[in-house]
């Protein structure tokens, strides 16, 4: 029997080469070897809109070897909002969240920056506009990438044939499908009058002054293109100014053209009007024609959704965007990332647009004019000049330039609505002004 | 040697006493009672007790939640109007819908109390038929009567030439239905109570107070109400703090509005907190119910206590 000796090279080699493969184990590529990545996205209303994004982080796990967990959280009754105020208190959740419009800017100090993404994905998509700049970022830092799910723009949805017989005003011609508009004459004068000829006719515009998004949007739109803010980018009170004053008036005369009981409206109530057949418009993305197109053809075929009347300082129109924002706390921020930005590429967009029916918007310049919106109809091409496409509008949100967690308590509160309503209601201007200047003094702590 | 026995018995007998201490502490009936409870205490230790002191813990950092302010949520809360007009609004909706419920459950449980033994069961059970479904659900039918556009209420009385009533677009009509449906919907709980205490009378009472010649009024007044005065005091302590407490049916049917005038404590909460996501704040708003309703159980309970004494 022969006794073979281990000479001591041969011992440091195979501890070395042992040592090498216990410490690379764990990263030889196995089913999941990338580890696990959670995600709550929101629950979008169209069904099976949810397929695509599914379908797009499967394909993405599959390839990177990640397990991926997607949960859907309805807006229903906040409980989005919910789910973010629990997982940013409990420092513990997804590693991916679905943001609206504020909720970046609320949990600023736990969202993980994302300008490194950024950077590649805006040079392939194009640039932002600029309220998804004020919404998503913070001293320099990218707090989560533009989600084209659930970004829309609240514009107005308008009855072709009503606007025609009682206003006179050709919308198609205004805004044609699949070129320029021609909406130099669309300015707030045209539409107080065309609200006015609407109401006259029985089919008064439906917009809500309620304290729910839609309400709120509309009004800030509106304030804005009369230059109006309660408070200006620095944080400064700018309540009792000419412009908050103009805009109040305005507002006095237009809510008079209104149904009575529009300030118990809420983000449904602009919808049952439309596909009711009540009105001759709303401001709603296009949610209120796809339930029309559903329960109502004979009114679907009719609505055309277009770009906001001018006012003396531009045309501006409520966008509303969400964000996907990574947590701090997220375990696995490296394949967030990468998801992200496979979630951003054109493709994936394209493919979450469709499956929306057109609805989600695309944050980035080069992607507003996708192929779903020339075609999407009856009556073909309604959703034409719905993304904005020659960025003849100012994209906003209403509150702002407020400083961001100022904005959203004046926006959350809806202290616009209540002026436009306490002024309509008999308040005199300057007690309006006094109270609301009150509010925003208060939404100022820190 | 004997010194060893003699300590080794003194250990024997201490360990002995101490055993039939704690078997003696188990035997116990209130040792054993509490062991039951006690998973339960844990459970509202943790599900009750910790949120509590989270959000009272919560309600003394400022709106980042990076700095400890003590009372200053609250002395910012003092000087707001709209936190007046919460308070304000509160203290309507609850007192006012606790009276209505406790009237009409009375007056519903006279009623269902002379109805005969063996038609009884069917009126109770139709009668609770609102406390039972989910408020958030039967809130959602309201909501649909009252809908701004297309309310069948305002369908209904438009025969009759009257109308549309602005249920929710007026702060009066908004009040007022936010009330109504309050009341719908707790009114059976103080019936099912007071019918209980109603059956508990004695007959003999009645007996003797009708051989005195007492009428209708007086019966109830002086056999009747005294008789119920502790389950009176303790539905209405119970419905007070449900109802000052009370989150869906404003949420549901008004959010509010129109104005702020219809928000209660936990509505604003919600807006201030969650949507404004100044949490600090809606922990304060919150928490400005508990002296109120603590004032008002010590009251009560305590009277109930003495009442009890007395008895």
């Amino acid at each position: 029997m022969s006794r073979k000796k281990l000479s001591r090279r041969q011992f440091v080699t195979a501890t070395a080469l042992s040592s090498a493969a216990l410490i690379t184990a764990p990263y030889v590529r196995g089913a999941y070897a990338a580890g696990k990545l959670s995600m709550g996205f929101w629950d979008h209303w169209v069904p099976n809109a949810n397929n695509a994004s599914t379908q797009l982080v499967n394909e993405w796990a599959a390839k990177e070897k990640v397990e991926v967990q997607i949960d859907y959280i309805t807006s229903q009754g906040n409980k989005n909002l919910l789910t973010i105020a629990a997982e940013a208190q409990a420092k513990s959740g997804h590693d991916i969240f679905s943001m609206p419009t504020w909720w970046c800017h609320a949990n600023s100090e736990q969202m993980e920056s994302v300008n490194d993404i950024m950077g590649p994905i805006i040079a392939e998509n194009g640039e932002v506009n600029g309220t998804v700049k004020y919404l998503g970022m913070a001293d320099g830092k990218w707090m989560g990438v533009p989600a084209c799910v659930g970004s829309q723009i609240k514009g107005p949805c308008t009855r072709i044939d009503l606007m025609k017989k009682h206003a006179g005003i050709d919308v198609q011609e205004m805004y044609p499908a699949g070129s320029q508009p021609k909406a130099d004459n669309w300015t707030l004068d045209t539409f107080l009058k065309a609200a006015e000829a609407c109401h006259k006719g029985g089919v008064p515009f439906g917009i809500g002054l309620g304290e729910t998004t839609d309400s709120v949007d509309t009004c800030g739109a509106i304030f804005q293109s009369f230059g109006a803010s309660l408070v200006d980018a620095k944080g400064n009170l700018t309540v009792k100014t000419d412009a908050v004053r103009q805009a109040l008036d305005y507002y006095k005369k237009l809510i008079s053209f209104l149904p009575p009981d529009v300030a118990a409206w809420d983000d449904a109530s602009n919808n049952k009007w439309l596909v009711a057949g009540k009105g001759a418009m709303i401001m709603n993305p296009p949610s209120a024609w796809a339930v029309a197109k559903r329960d109502a053809p004979q009114v679907a075929e009719q609505c055309w959704t277009h770009g906001f009347p001018a006012g003396p300082k531009g045309r501006f129109a409520p966008f509303l965007p969400y964000f996907w924002s990574i947590w701090s706390f997220s375990k696995n921020k490296e394949a967030a990332k990468s998801l992200l930005v496979h979630l951003s590429k054109p493709a994936s967009i394209e493919k979450m647009v469709v499956a929306s029916g057109g609805y989600d918007l695309p944050a980035f310049e080069k992607l507003t004019t996708l192929k779903v919106w020339q075609e999407e109809g009856p009556p073909k091409g309604t959703l034409y000049h719905y993304p904005n496409p020659y960025n003849h509008q100012t994209l906003s949100i209403a509150t702002s330039p407020a400083p961001p967690k100022v904005a959203q308590q004046i926006y959350a509160q809806a202290t616009l609505t209540k002026m436009c309503l306490r002024y309509h209601q008999g308040e005199a201007m300057e007690k309006t002004l006094a109270w609301a200047e009150g509010e925003c003094e208060g939404f100022m702590r820190t | 040697m004997a010194d060893v026995v003699v300590q080794q018995g003194t250990v024997a007998r201490t360990a002995t006493r101490r055993r039939s201490g704690l078997q003696k502490a188990l035997k116990r009936k209130s040792t054993a009672a509490f062991l039951m409870t006690l998973p339960l205490i844990l459970l509202i230790a943790c599900l009750v007790l910790y949120p509590a002191l989270y959000s009272v813990h919560l309600a003394t950092l400022n709106k980042s939640m990076a700095r400890f302010v003590g009372f200053g949520n609250f002395e910012f809360l003092f000087k707001r109007d709209t936190f007046w007009l919460v308070v304000r609004q509160s203290c309507i909706f609850a007192i006012s819908a606790v009276i209505l419920k406790a009237l009409i459950g009375f007056i519903v449980a006279h009623f269902v109390h002379n109805v005969p033994a063996n038609k009884q069961r069917k009126w109770r059970g139709m009668l609770l038929v609102p406390w039972v479904i989910p408020p958030a659900m039967s809130t959602l039918a309201w909501l649909w009567l009252f809908d701004p556009s297309y309310s069948a209420f305002n369908y209904t009385l438009s025969f009759f030439g009257i109308g549309p009533i602005p249920w929710t677009g007026d702060a009066m009509w908004a009040r007022f239905s936010v009330i109504l449906v309050n009341v719908w919907y707790g009114a059976p709980f103080f019936m099912i109570m007071y019918l209980a205490a109603l059956k508990s009378v004695p007959e003999q009472l009645y007996e003797a107070a009708a051989i005195d010649g007492a009428n209708w009024w007086q019966r109830i007044w002086y056999v009747t109400l005294p008789m119920m005065r502790n389950i009176i005091a303790i539905t209405t302590l119970f419905s007070l703090i449900v109802t000052f407490a009370n989150f869906d049916i404003v949420r549901i049917l008004t959010a509010g509005g129109p104005l702020d005038h219809t928000h209660i404590f936990a509505t604003w909460a919600f807006r201030v907190g969650i949507e404004g996501s100044d949490i600090p704040l809606g922990a304060s708003v919150s928490l400005f119910m508990v002296p109120i309703l603590a004032v008002a159980a010590v009251f009560i309970l305590r009277d109930v206590n003495k009442r009890g004494n007395e008895a």
